[in-house]
């Protein structure tokens, strides 16, 4: 590992955006400002705070929180001092009309997420936010493992030439090894114009979220995506703490404060969780088969309906190349499984 | 029948060439105009083929002589930003515009909902909402029509390919024009519509979930009834209108899992999206053509708008 000592990462923290997978979109208002106080106090630079699946998600497909985004975003935006908010935004889920909202209540970033392939559908959303002044504007592609690597450049290169100063490699599926992370992330790096930062944000599901953002660090990426205890979809996001933990040991600075990073995780996180979030058996299939990690509680909840087997239908999902978004196929697709098992 | 309504089509893109093959099959419309921007373009080349008469300049290349070519019914399959020009020009020279791009600039008019009473209303320009509207809507309304639907949401999914730079561009317009016809023509509280674009290959067929809440608790029976009137409904002119799964009951949730697949004239098969816009568009202007030759109905220009 070539020395990274000195260089400069800025973390994000998911768990109250990626966080309201696991907790069904049910976190309260006021455990949002609570854990938002505690990584304004840790020095966390950057949190995300959205319904799970971007401004707009809520629905029946994907879950209705428990407040609306502009409670959440409100409470929280007026409660940080040097910590800064993102939303995220899903085009064809949320619209300009949400990402104006979320600007109202004081965001400085707003991340536009798209598939992989299909960057050229966050146009409208990008161009918008990047002439709002002074908006952090960041593209984000979806299920990067995918695709390859020169294929993942040139999407990345649209949303960069769309107006985003910051753009991400997403591993939604928790799919990839360090290998696959450092191939896209260094050719992303050589690609892009020196100005634009490149962000990766991974998911723990084959346990390789603190390793593969290291991978993407040493590539060239200098944004890196996790939450504390790991309070995500699927086997959830890189453990954030985890990986400052290991920036301080590389010396690679992230400013954020190592204990009490190991405080909100222990203290304020896993008391959170309804169900401890770690690589069970389902989990472990997401990354195997690389299936979109929201997925998870979905494929549970149809596989107790319908007498299946949870990882029998994640399994089918990933062989079919669905994609982020695509929850409502998990119930139709358990539905065509019972009925050839003979059990509806 | 022998007499036919003369009929123009604006856009020869897909959409545009698609509706123009099944224009041709139809016994009340004739296609007799393609009106494009782009010369020797291979839409505008095939239109000709066609016998239909053919301008790069846009409408304006048609307007003189439209009238006299006798054009009672225009389709507008550009896009739309330029939709209100398009229909304020073939208004004022007396023909009704079916406008199938988003613009939604007339009221919505999904076939099998509410055809009748659009073409009752003598509307000059019609708004066909959005692929995935005549894929879910009729569905809504189903689930409406038999007891009160305090919200109904819509996930379409369509293939990468069958997803144009038209509504890349503007997701959102999809969104919001989808959200607002379930309500006023599906009869939900609420309304608010999904799509995602899924690039697999081979492309998938296009899917859409329809997602009803009850106020009271549903009326299986009647719910199961009224989908299945309303599926057939669509088959008519939509035959690859197909129900996957559903209704689902689930407390007060009823959700039907649909499959579209198109008549693959000249838009593949897969994309049931288009086809179902094209076969609406059709559908709508045809019944526009039975109230014409019946004498019920003769599309004359506003006068506010001649110019």
């Amino acid at each position: 590992m070539m020395n990274l000592a000195g260089k400069k990462v800025t973390v994000h923290d998911m768990c109250l955006r990626d966080g309201m997978h696991p907790k069904q979109h049910q976190i309260t208002v006021d455990e949002m400002v609570t854990v938002a106080r505690a990584m304004d106090d840790a020095g966390v630079p950057l949190i995300e705070v959205t319904h799970g699946d971007g401004l707009g998600g809520k629905s029946v497909n994907y879950g209705f929180p428990a407040a609306s985004d502009e409670e959440y975003l409100t409470a929280v935006c007026k409660e940080v001092t040097n910590t800064r908010v993102s939303a995220l935004l899903l085009p064809g889920i949320g619209t300009v009309d949400h990402l104006q909202m979320a600007v109202d209540c004081g965001i400085s970033t707003i991340r536009v997420a798209t598939h992989c392939t299909e960057a050229d559908v966050s146009e409208q959303h990008i161009n918008m936010a990047a002439q709002l002044n002074g908006l952090d504007t960041v593209g984000f592609l979806m299920m990067a493992h995918m695709i390859e690597a020169d294929e993942l450049v040139e999407q990345l290169l649209l949303m960069e030439s769309y107006g985003a100063n910051c753009v991400y490699i997403t591993d939604s599926a928790g799919y990839m090894l360090p290998d696959d992370v450092t191939a896209r992330v260094e050719l992303a790096r050589r690609e892009l114009k020196q100005e634009t930062e490149l962000g990766f944000h991974g998911h723990h599901n084959l346990a390789m979220g603190v390793a593969n953002s290291v991978a993407a660090v040493a590539s060239g990426a200098n944004r890196i995506d996790g939450s504390m205890a790991g309070l995500g979809a699927g086997a959830g996001n890189t453990p954030l703490e985890v990986f400052i933990a290991v920036c301080d040991r590389m010396g690679i600075e992230t400013g954020v404060d190592t204990f009490k990073a190991m405080d909100i995780a222990e203290d304020l996180i896993v008391p959170m969780m309804d169900n401890i979030v770690r690589v069970d058996r389902d989990a472990l299939t997401l990354g195997y088969a690389g299936v979109y990690s929201s997925f998870l509680l979905f494929a549970k909840r149809s596989a107790e309906k319908y007498n299946l087997s949870s990882r029998d239908i994640l399994v089918e999902l990933g062989r079919r190349r669905t994609v982020g978004g695509q929850e409502d196929m998990i119930e139709d697709l358990a539905l065509d499984m019972a009925r050839e098992a003979g059990t509806i | 029948m022998t007499a036919k309504i003369k009929a123009a089509i604006i856009g020869p893109g897909n959409i545009g060439t698609d509706l123009l093959i099944k224009a041709m099959r139809s016994d009340v419309i004739e296609p007799v105009w393609m009106v494009g921007v782009i010369p020797d373009s291979p839409g505008l080349s095939r239109a000709a083929e066609m016998g239909l008469k053919t301008s790069a300049d846009g409408v304006d290349g048609m307007l003189p002589s439209m009238q006299e070519d006798g054009v009672q019914i225009c389709f507008d399959a550009t896009s739309a930003a330029v939709h209100a020009e398009n229909s304020r020009k073939v208004n004022a020279r007396g023909a009704v515009m079916i406008d199938l791009t988003p613009a939604a600039i007339g009221p919505f008019c999904v076939p099998s909902v509410n055809l009748d009473e659009a073409v009752a209303a003598k509307a000059m320009n019609v708004n066909m909402v959005t692929c995935g509207g005549q894929a879910t809507i009729p569905l809504v309304y189903a689930v409406s029509r038999v007891q009160t639907v305090t919200y109904g949401e819509i996930v379409a999914t369509v293939s990468s390919k069958s997803a144009g730079p038209g509504t890349r561009k503007n997701i959102d317009e999809f969104t919001r024009t989808t959200a607002s016809g379930i309500e006023s023509v599906g009869g939900a509280g609420e309304g608010k519509a999904i799509i995602v674009v899924n690039p697999a290959e081979p492309p998938l067929i296009m899917r859409d979930t329809i997602h009803c809440l009850t106020e009271d608790e549903p009326d299986q029976d009647a719910i199961i009834h009224s989908v299945r009137k309303m599926i057939a409904e669509v088959q008519r002119y939509v035959p690859g209108y197909t129900l996957k799964n559903g209704p689902v009951f689930d407390g007060k949730r009823v959700s039907i899992y649909m499959e579209v697949a198109g008549l693959g004239d000249y838009l593949p098969k897969y994309a049931g999206n288009l086809d179902i816009m094209t076969a609406a568009g059709l559908r709508t202007a045809e019944m526009y053509a039975e109230q014409i030759l019946a004498g019920d109905f003769t599309p004359t220009a506003p006068v506010a708008l001649e110019a």
